[in-house]
């Protein structure tokens, strides 16, 4: 609460209004909408904004296509883990490792582009404000498609072999059995995931640093807003740090909301709901909510 | 669900299926591994250059002769002069023991009365821990870091436990709620009328029966803890006693990259949760699902 008003108020103390949201807004670190034509820096949020629109579905779908993949492999438990890897490691250990594959000539993909002889991708991709956002971006990619990956295949596990054994008896073929049996009954899981997924990208800097610096990269070509406020933190100007934050609050609670909403009306909805789904359909309820404590109680592998 | 007949005609088709391998089983085996193996390259490709001299790996860790392996980058990084692991790594231990340990109990506790009492109020408050659940940290570093120095306890390792502590209580009340809604009561109802008291009850029957969720919290609690980077930076400003997710970043020069150094610091780093996570899998699994996939 003292950050929220932190945020209205002058290094001073003396009430500010907007006058602070409008500096940290208007500042070219935040918003810098020049970069469109000439490219990055973009500022902290548009760098968000790429980032979560190029993070999460490549993140619900590489999770969704593994987690099926895995399903019925011998040793998928291991493959599982080695895809895991990335979720268990600090972030900041991510940024990290990303340098000895992003950097050239240590990294394994500029050497790789170079080899194919694409001269402009076997640089030092950390060093290129044009690459850096999207190297690191695939980095996030690479380390947190074991989430979504996980979480699936628990969803996946809920899901009655029946459905998939008379989808085959009606004749049904793999892709159909997945777009109407799999994914529709995957949807609360969905949810789920992106929300997390959302509030991950959020929250997201210490991979910047690790891969970078605290300045966000050369330029500033992967800032994102949580950096910013840590950069406002360590420069001791707690009112921008506020303002940021509290953007990231609102950002934050904007996408939270979904999901408690679910959450929260889960024990008081669920007794009027399935009476009149039950007689709707006639059919076991997909894994909704009742069949989620399951999958929370007993979890994978 | 036309379940019976679904049962009696595809067996003979599942049947052949079984006897032989087909072609497109060996393909998505294939594929599947190797995905998963590249998956784990970037992490190879770090150890590679760990335990090599960097003479032999700064033109990239794939090429392999001349090939010797050391522990030079290891003993380096661990007495490194800025920043060494050792300390961090100790200190990492020192914050992330207590402040798993302090919220599983309050947050078992508390997560107990959230399943178990009914009062008028019970469904706000418990909204209102949720509703914590979903602050950023960024929101709370500056005032938390201006509440530590007026009590004196800035760059002090308490401060960090204390914090982390109240950070992980709500999710693992949550956590706890959901998993006691599932355990019977009729153990509790029989216990209570032997004339056991609420707090008899709770450690003599359900904390046992919790057990593991409780590991579940284990696991997941600490790999947080361990994996933090903002509070650690936030509040610990002594280079004294920099916990080891700090220590990496400082081991990047300002215009050099030794590699050697930051390869050895990262698997330092990252071997501790990676080990948990390797004995302790399904219950940090069980906690992951648990956390997200709610119930």
């Amino acid at each position: 609460m003292s950050r929220l008003s932190l945020s209205f108020l002058t290094p001073g103390g003396a009430y500010a209004g907007l006058h602070n949201y409008q500096s940290v807004v208007g500042s070219p670190d935040t918003f810098n909408p020049t970069c469109f034509e000439q490219g990055p820096p973009c500022g902290s949020l548009i760098n968000n904004l790429i980032w979560t629109g190029l993070h999460l579905p490549l993140t619900l779908f590489m999770g969704l296509f593994l987690a099926v993949l895995l399903q019925n492999i011998r040793g998928a438990s291991v493959v599982k883990s080695l895809v895991f890897l990335g979720m268990v490691t600090p972030l900041i250990v991510i940024g990290v490792v990303l340098r000895f594959i992003l950097e050239a000539p240590i990294g394994l993909i500029p050497a790789f582009f170079g080899w194919l002889g694409v001269r402009s991708l076997a640089g030092n991709w950390l060093v290129t404000p044009s690459t850096l956002l999207l190297g690191l971006i695939f980095g996030t990619v690479w380390s947190w498609t074991g989430f979504s990956m996980i979480v699936y295949s628990a969803g996946l596990t809920t899901i009655p072999k029946d459905y998939f054994e008379a989808a085959r008896v009606d004749g049904a073929t793999e892709w159909q059995a997945f777009r109407k049996i799999t994914w529709p009954l995957l949807r609360p899981i969905t949810l789920v995931i992106v929300t997390m997924t959302l509030l991950w990208e959020l929250k997201l800097f210490d991979i910047v640093i690790g891969a970078t610096n605290s300045q966000g990269g050369v330029g500033g070509a992967a800032d994102v807003l949580a950096l910013q406020m840590y950069r406002y933190f360590f420069i001791i100007d707690y009112n921008s740090a506020a303002v940021v934050a509290t953007l990231l609050t609102i950002f934050t609670l904007v996408v939270a909301l979904g999901l408690f909403r679910r959450l929260l009306n889960v024990p008081s909805r669920r007794k009027r709901v399935r009476p009149a789904r039950a007689a709707r359909t006639a059919e076991p309820a997909p894994i909704g909510s009742e069949e989620k404590p399951t999958a929370a109680t007993k979890g994978v592998t | 669900m036309s379940t019976p007949a679904a049962e009696g005609l595809p067996a003979p088709g599942t049947l052949r299926r079984r006897l032989r391998i087909r072609p497109r089983t060996v393909v998505v085996h294939v594929v599947a591994w190797a995905i998963g193996l590249a998956w784990a390259l970037p992490f190879f490709g770090v150890a590679m250059v760990a335990f090599r001299p960097l003479g032999q790996t700064s033109l990239g860790w794939w090429h392999l002769s001349p090939f010797t392996v050391t522990f030079e980058n290891f003993i380096a990084a661990w007495n490194n002069q800025g920043c060494p692991l050792s300390l961090g790594l100790r200190d990492s231990f020192l914050v992330a023991l207590p402040a798993t340990i302090i919220p599983m109990f309050i947050g078992a506790l508390a997560g107990y009365g959230f399943a178990r009492f009914h009062t008028a109020t019970r469904d706000y408050i418990f909204l209102a821990v949720v509703l914590f659940m979903a602050v950023p940290q960024m929101m709370v570093a500056v005032p938390v870091y201006n509440l530590m120095i007026r009590l004196g306890l800035i760059s002090s390792l308490l401060s960090l436990i204390l914090l982390h502590s109240a950070w992980g209580i709500p999710w693992i009340i949550l956590f706890m709620r959901n998993f006691y809604r599932t355990l019977p009561t009729e153990v509790e109802e029989a216990a209570r009328v032997d004339g056991a008291s609420d707090f008899k009850i709770f450690y003599k029957i359900v904390l046992p029966m919790s057990l593991p969720a409780l590991a579940a919290i284990i696991v997941f609690q600490f790999m947080w803890v361990w994996n933090d980077f903002f509070f650690a930076q936030v509040l610990i400003q002594n280079p004294n006693w920099y916990l080891s997710t700090q220590c990496v970043p400082r081991l990047v020069g300002q215009f050099v990259r030794p590699y050697d150094l930051l390869s050895a610091g990262a698997i330092l780093t990252m071997s501790v949760p990676v080990v948990i996570y390797v004995i302790l899998q399904r219950f940090y699994i069980r906690g992951l699902i648990g956390w997200t996939i709610k119930g």
